[in-house]
């Protein structure tokens, strides 16, 4: 197993500029999810990475093996793609066996790979006898078999629904992890990128616009648009003065120089309704069951959001509330 | 692959091309000449005449029809839903045989009227049929639940439904009826084809023949375009969003249920029962006359191996097309197969007269070769052959191969082991089904085959014309049976979609 390293890669169809000097490393053994709105050119960073794509510039290391030049079948970098894309004529077993060696083709790694997976047994299914979420599954049966040391997943539980995909992701992040493959997933859903990678690619334009742990991009973003991305986010004009950031919800903590005139967020769950604080009015209120998102407006008419555990007793439009923020206000650059 | 796509393209319009270029070379003045005379004016108006009534005749019979059966409680409706679609496995000119065997001067306007009307009721009666099962019920209900009454849905909201599928079937009744030359020949009724085929069999009056078949393509393209303006209309009708389906409420009949279901035994008897017993009763005869069964089996084998050729050749020129469309890229993939559908719906008699004027003229060695007549029934039956490809290609998705190839095998080891097993079984079968209806062309065949090589089309034929019923039995019989085979699969696949 080995690390991953793009450097400066870039690519353009025509006038379109897809991949705009893009450098990426993930360490061996981790998760790296590249997130980003449709049309960012993730899917085309895959696709360069998979070999699917020629690059016109940059380089790609596997475990320090330049393989930019490699056709596909040289690289050893397997894909998990969006619908699975099973081979149809083929069972199950063979589906997972297509990828190793024609010695290695009735020995055990496939049965392994498929226990993995949670799906011991299946072998002798056709792809079409398989729901959705098992052919996934046997999907990344397959790509894990010939132990690849980078495995590529293209928004893979997109096609799946909810409950399905949760438990799908467990699964198959702890497949990942029990095989210690180094791997890149590309989504769009930033609650798929949080829960399952190790480090977080935000992508924009064919850029990385900025790349580190989920923690760190939820908390730290690198400007408004990651912070809105990436979660709901309260951003208020503030002044920053000794640690404190003036904002129209009162003086918050603020670890910034002092500035003149800023932008800091706030996100929901730090808004709290409590027995006296800055007054607002309930605009409306989206349950959900666990919680629930009350859209408020101050009295000098800034517009913010709140995010209420438990989200009982219900609130109606036009109840006055008092708000107090929790934790820490961060700077935007 | 683009090359090889060019090629079939080429190969798909030369014949249309050099008619054309033949027409013009004649001159303006000679074309006027042989155009403005009261013999093409006689001729258009026949053949046009023809075309209305059986086009008519096929709307009442093939829609009615496919109403009874997909929406009331007829009795026995899902067998006469397959007795209908069966006609189809009966070339014309086998129909036209079997009549003229049983029926004493069976010729004239109304013997090819009838002919042809029970031949090809099945295209109106397929897609209606199609449309009806497909159309969405839930519509009807709506209109009921606005207000509606039962007539006043039917006419506003399941007819406007099923529009586009009865127009497309019957402009294909229309095209059928003009390119037809088998019913028209043999019950002596004089149209545009058979006065081409006369022209050119006589051995005089080619320019007359190129003019005749000139104006034939004209109304033939003037027909496919409206065919197409129809298909695309038709579009907007189909249902809008996902979710099941449930089925459509059946009409009940009532005291029409039983007349109705005698009404559809008489049409099933006309069109397969007469051409059943007539066939039976000649072939009794010819069994009991001195043997013939040397002759068959020199036809049979004459037919099998052009035919075979023709397949093949088909299926070769349609390979690039039908692939370069799937994985091709820009807007010429598109332009060349729609390229290689320039012989769909043409009259195989123009296709024939052409390649005979191009065989002459420009490639003589070709002129009467068996290869002369598999590039006709290339250039006539590409479209069924690129179709195939098509469908078989959009089988194995390009996805499909770069998955395999990350998997590590070489392009060649993915062609083996993913994109031959996905596509040849479409391919296989798309080469099988060009090759029965090559087997069937009779007008081409009759043009272009070599001096004294007969197949088993044109035996029937010669045989039927000179009033040899007996000896014309046994290949009328053995063409049955070769139709029969992609009917069944059609009829089986239409069947499933009914119940």
């Amino acid at each position: 197993m080995s690390s991953l390293e793009v450097r400066e890669l870039r690519k353009a169809f025509g006038q379109v500029t897809a991949l705009d000097t893009v450098t990426l490393g993930v360490p061996e053994g981790e998760l790296a999810a590249v997130l980003g709105p449709s049309g960012c050119g993730k899917t085309t960073l895959l696709r360069c990475l998979a070999g699917f794509t020629t690059v016109d510039s940059g380089r790609i290391l596997v475990g320090g093996r330049d393989v930019t030049a490699l056709p596909p079948e040289k690289r050893r970098i397997a894909v998990v793609p969006q619908e699975g894309a099973l081979f149809p004529h083929l069972d199950v077993a063979a589906n997972v066996a297509y990828g190793l060696p024609r010695a290695d083709r009735r020995g055990g790694r496939a049965a392994e790979v498929l226990e993995l997976v949670g799906l011991a047994g299946y072998g002798r299914r056709m792809p079409h006898e398989l729901s959705g979420g098992q052919q996934q599954r046997v999907a990344v049966a397959r790509a894990l078999a010939p132990r690849p040391p980078l495995v590529l997943l293209d928004e893979p539980f997109s096609a799946l629904d909810a409950g399905l995909r949760a438990e799908l992701r467990r699964d198959i992040r702890a497949a990942l992890r029990a095989d210690g493959a180094t791997a890149v997933l590309v989504t769009h859903d930033q609650g798929e990128a949080m829960s399952m990678a190790d480090r977080i690619a935000v992508m924009r334009g064919g850029r990385i616009v900025q790349s580190g742990p989920p923690a760190d991009v939820y908390g730290t973003p690198a400007d408004a648009w990651v912070a809105g991305f990436v979660g709901e986010a309260v951003l208020l004009p503030a002044e920053v003065r000794a640690g404190q950031a003036l904002t129209a919800l009162g003086k918050v903590p603020c670890p910034a120089p002092d500035t003149a005139a800023a932008t800091v967020l706030i996100r929901p769950e730090q808004v709290e309704l409590a027995g006296e604080g800055v007054a607002a009015t309930v605009e409306r209120e989206d349950f959900f069951g666990h919680d629930a998102l009350l859209l408020l407006r101050l009295d000098d008419g800034t517009a913010l959001s709140a995010r209420v555990l438990g989200g009982m007793p219900r609130r109606v439009p036009g109840e006055r509330v008092a708000l107090r923020v929790r934790g820490e206000a961060r700077l935007l650059g | 692959m683009a090359a090889g796509a060019l090629l079939a393209g080429a190969v798909a319009v030369t014949p249309l091309v050099y008619l054309l270029i033949r027409t013009a070379e004649a001159g303006w003045e000679r074309v006027a000449e042989e155009l403005l005379t009261t013999r093409v004016a006689l001729l258009a108006s026949r053949s046009l005449l023809l075309a209305a009534v059986v086009t008519t005749a096929c709307l009442v019979l093939g829609a009615g029809t496919a109403y009874l059966v997909v929406r009331t409680d007829l009795p026995g409706r899902r067998f006469f839903g397959v007795l209908a679609a069966l006609p189809l496995a009966v070339p014309t000119y086998v129909a036209g045989f079997c009549w003229i065997a049983a029926v004493d001067a069976f010729e004239g306007f109304w013997a090819a009227a009838l002919l042809l009307t029970l031949c090809s009721y099945p295209y109106v009666y397929l897609p209606v049929a199609a449309a009806l099962a497909g159309a969405d019920p839930a519509q009807e209900e709506v209109a009921r639940s606005l207000g509606h009454g039962p007539w006043r849905t039917l006419t506003g909201v399941t007819l406007r439904q099923i529009r586009p599928a009865v127009a497309a079937g019957g402009l294909l009744v229309a095209l059928y009826v003009l390119s037809d030359f088998g019913a028209v020949s043999l019950t002596r009724f004089h149209t545009f084809t058979v006065a081409i085929f006369t022209a050119v069999d006589l051995g005089f009056d080619k320019t007359g023949a190129l003019v005749l078949s000139t104006v034939l393509v004209v109304l033939t393209v003037a027909l496919l375009a409206g065919e197409m303006a129809t298909r695309r209309r038709g579009a907007r009708y189909a249902r809008v969003g996902s979710g099941a389906r449930h089925q459509a409420p059946q009409r009940k009949l009532g005291a029409w249920r039983w007349p109705l279901a005698g009404a559809l035994s008489g049409v099933a008897f006309l069109s397969l029962g007469v051409p059943a017993l007539s066939l039976a009763q000649r072939m009794i005869e010819g069994v009991s006359r001195a043997d013939p069964l040397g002759e068959v089996a020199v036809a049979a084998g004459n037919s099998l191996r052009v035919s075979a050729l023709g397949a093949a050749l088909s299926v070769l020129l349609a390979l690039p097309v039908g692939l370069y469309a799937v994985r091709g890229s820009g807007w010429l993939p598109g332009l060349l197969e729609r390229v290689s559908y320039a012989g769909h719906g043409l009259p195989g008699l123009v296709i024939g007269l052409s390649l005979v004027a191009f065989g002459v003229h420009v490639v003589y060695p070709l002129y009467q070769t068996t290869t002369m007549l598999a590039l006709a029934y290339a250039v006539l039956f590409l479209p069924l052959a690129v179709g195939s490809v098509h469908a078989a290609a959009a089988q194995a998705p390009p996805g499909l191969e770069e998955v395999a190839r990350s998997l590590g095998r070489t392009p060649w080891s993915v062609f083996r082991t993913v994109t031959i097993p996905l596509t040849a079984p479409g391919i296989a079968t798309g080469a099988a089904l060009v090759m029965l209806t090559c087997m069937k062309e009779l007008a081409a065949t009759l043009m272009l085959r070599p001096t004294g090589m007969d197949t088993l089309a044109t035996e029937l034929w010669t045989q039927t014309s000179a009033g040899a019923y007996a000896g014309a039995a046994p290949y009328a019989a053995l063409l049955v049976a070769l139709s029969a085979i992609p009917t069944w699969l059609l009829v089986r696949g239409n069947y499933r979609e009914l119940s």
